[in-house]
């Protein structure tokens, strides 16, 4: 029986092994060799490089640049989606009819094709017919073109951003706030936590810590991963203001074919990734023991 | 007391309303637009609600002017391709590991794990290389094949079998079923409500995916809703913008619709998954 039960095992994970041999194993260590080489598409000769790419990235203004914009977009983004998401579960959570109607409203952009909302945005951005800027001009502020001022343009693509990812964090905070039990608001105000503000710092936030790290964690790989809405409204620019890592992995590997420099480049980016799961998962694991 | 409940309920509902308005203006400005006419687009006078509905030319311009109809059929086409595949491979493997020892288990599960953390842009330049070795870039095969592999379903199906009963699979296994059965005719059903979160966070994820699709379709015939969404705008040098918010609408319609059909379903499959 045990051994018809390794037999079956066996037989039943090879073809997910193999998937996993040819879509991820695989192309991972041709990335790796990829990356010592200087290797482009349709190239006939190939040289050994060793570690310069790398060297050449951290010297590479256009790829540090578009660390720094990742980065900033990240701290743009990673405040609202986070205290924002937290702040209106709390609200939501309070309502009891018009509880889904928030729901559905908030939790749309997040159902919603991307490439086809920037394009709506783009619309409302739009310096003459859109009416964002018709409410700037209104408030005094004409002329105000959001996407093709430099100073501007990584700003507003954060708040899409922001826009597009709260109404996921506001459902996971909406879980974590349903499992919180009734009896330790009671005994908090028992305890003599009286007020909203009390009840939220004795017993909300202490509760809620490990659903605001796994938040926090999850919005930092979504917001890292920003490639979309650059695709679609900026292009990286103006002026290379809005290039971030994946945009300028984009098109390193599949505009310019400079294959070996994008592998090192993939390599960088999958250092940051497993940085950040590894964190996430020692997040999930306190989780379990606050459970 | 009553007055403060009172009081602190219209500010929230205040603070909620007003932030609702923030997340649906895009949504009703597409709407709006979309059945504008040319005139109000561009017209000096604004009307919220325009005064001449141009839905149909709009939808009909939309329709016929761009990819989108090929597109759509694409992007429907290759996620339920994908699904199929990825449920094909995902749920034996997943019952494997959680419910029979066989040798190298434990690598497996780490590869899973591993596996969690790496976005398609990783393996994205070697699977080009690939397929444009093998001629095969601009195909159906491979807008499909590099999600053949789902460790996120791997590892969400393990999970669950995990918790299945052993003593059912043991009166199973007296009965004379065997393992293939068993994964198929028990385990498989049971496991419906994880499938079917799984398989709205997938069909979420590949409609709405840009940058594969990008990388290896060239031809319009292989088009999927978001690349045909960016081909029109960017053909609309006129400015067709009524035309332009009809295929925006028409391009994340189906999501949408599915999400006001199965609400608790999209939100526990898009939640429960993370943002992949």
């Amino acid at each position: 029986m045990n051994r018809a039960k390794a037999l079956a095992g066996a037989a039943f994970a090879a073809p997910a092994f193999a998937l996993m041999l040819a879509l991820l194993i695989g192309p991972l260590l041709v990335l790796l060799v990829l990356s010592v080489t200087d290797y482009r598409l349709g190239a006939l000769a190939v040289r050994f490089v060793g570690l310069g790419h790398y060297a050449a990235l951290f010297e590479d203004a256009v790829f540090r640049r578009a660390l720094q914009n990742t980065f900033l977009y990240v701290a743009f983004v990673l405040p609202g989606a986070v205290f924002g998401g937290l702040g209106i579960a709390l609200l939501v959570h309070a309502r009891t009819r018009t509880r889904s109607f928030y729901e559905i409203v908030y939790f749309l952009p997040v159902t919603s094709t991307l490439v086809a909302m920037a394009t709506v945005w783009q619309f409302m951005l739009h310096p003459s017919l859109g009416p964002v800027s018709a409410a700037f001009a209104a408030l005094g502020f004409a002329g105000i073109d959001l996407l093709n001022d430099p100073r501007l343009a990584l700003g507003t693509i954060a708040l899409i951003g922001l826009w597009q990812q709260i109404g996921f964090n506001m459902v996971l905070f909406l879980a974590g706030l349903s499992a919180i039990p009734r009896d330790l608001y009671e005994a908090a105000a028992l305890d003599g936590a009286g007020g909203g503000a009390d009840r939220f710092l004795r017993v909300t936030w202490p509760l809620l810590g490990p659903t605001t790290m796994f938040v926090t964690i999850t919005s930092t790989i979504a917001a890292f991963k920003v490639f979309d809405t650059v695709a679609v409204l900026t292009k990286g620019g103006p002026l290379g203001s809005t290039e971030t890592l994946l945009y300028v992995l984009y098109l390193e590997g599949f505009q310019y074919f400079r294959t070996g420099y994008a592998a090192a480049m993939t390599i960088v980016l999958l250092a940051f990734l497993i940085i950040l799961s590894i964190i996430q998962a020692r997040v999930i694991d306190r989780r379990v023991h606050y459970a | 007391m009553r007055r403060r409940g009172l009081l602190s309920a219209l500010l929230s509902h205040a603070v909620l309303l007003a932030g609702a308005v923030l997340m649906a203006a895009p949504f009703l400005w597409m709407l709006l637009t979309s059945i504008r006419p040319p005139e109000e687009v561009f017209g000096a006078v604004f009307n919220l609600v325009p005064t001449r509905f141009a839905g149909i030319e709009n939808y009909g311009a939309a329709l016929s002017q761009s990819n989108l109809p090929r597109a759509m059929l694409n992007g429907a086409i290759v996620c339920l391709g994908i699904l199929a595949v990825q449920l094909l491979f995902a749920i034996p493997a997943a019952y494997a590991l959680a419910k029979l020892r066989f040798r190298g288990r434990e690598w497996l599960f780490g590869l899973v794990l591993f596996g969690l953390c790496v976005p398609i842009q990783v393996p994205a330049l070697p699977l080009y290389l690939g397929l444009a070795q093998a001629g095969l870039l601009d195909s159906f095969f491979a807008l499909m094949a590099p999600f053949a592999l789902t460790v996120f379903g791997m590892f969400l199906f393990r999970q669950f079998f995990r918790s299945y009963p052993d003593e059912v699979l043991d009166a199973a296994r007296l009965d004379g079923m065997g393992e293939f059965e068993i994964v198929w005719r028990l385990a498989t059903p049971a496991a419906l409500p994880a499938i079917a979160a799984f398989s709205i966070f997938s069909i979420v994820a590949h409609w709405n995916d840009l940058y594969w699709p990008l990388i290896v379709v060239t031809s319009s015939g292989r088009s999927v809703p978001p690349l045909a969404m960016l081909a029109f705008r960017d053909t609309e040098t006129g400015g067709n913008y009524g035309a332009l918010m009809a295929a925006a609408a028409l391009t994340t319609a189906p999501l949408i619709i599915g999400f006001f059909a199965a609400r608790r379903a999209f939100l526990r499959g898009i939640t429960m998954t993370g943002p992949r």
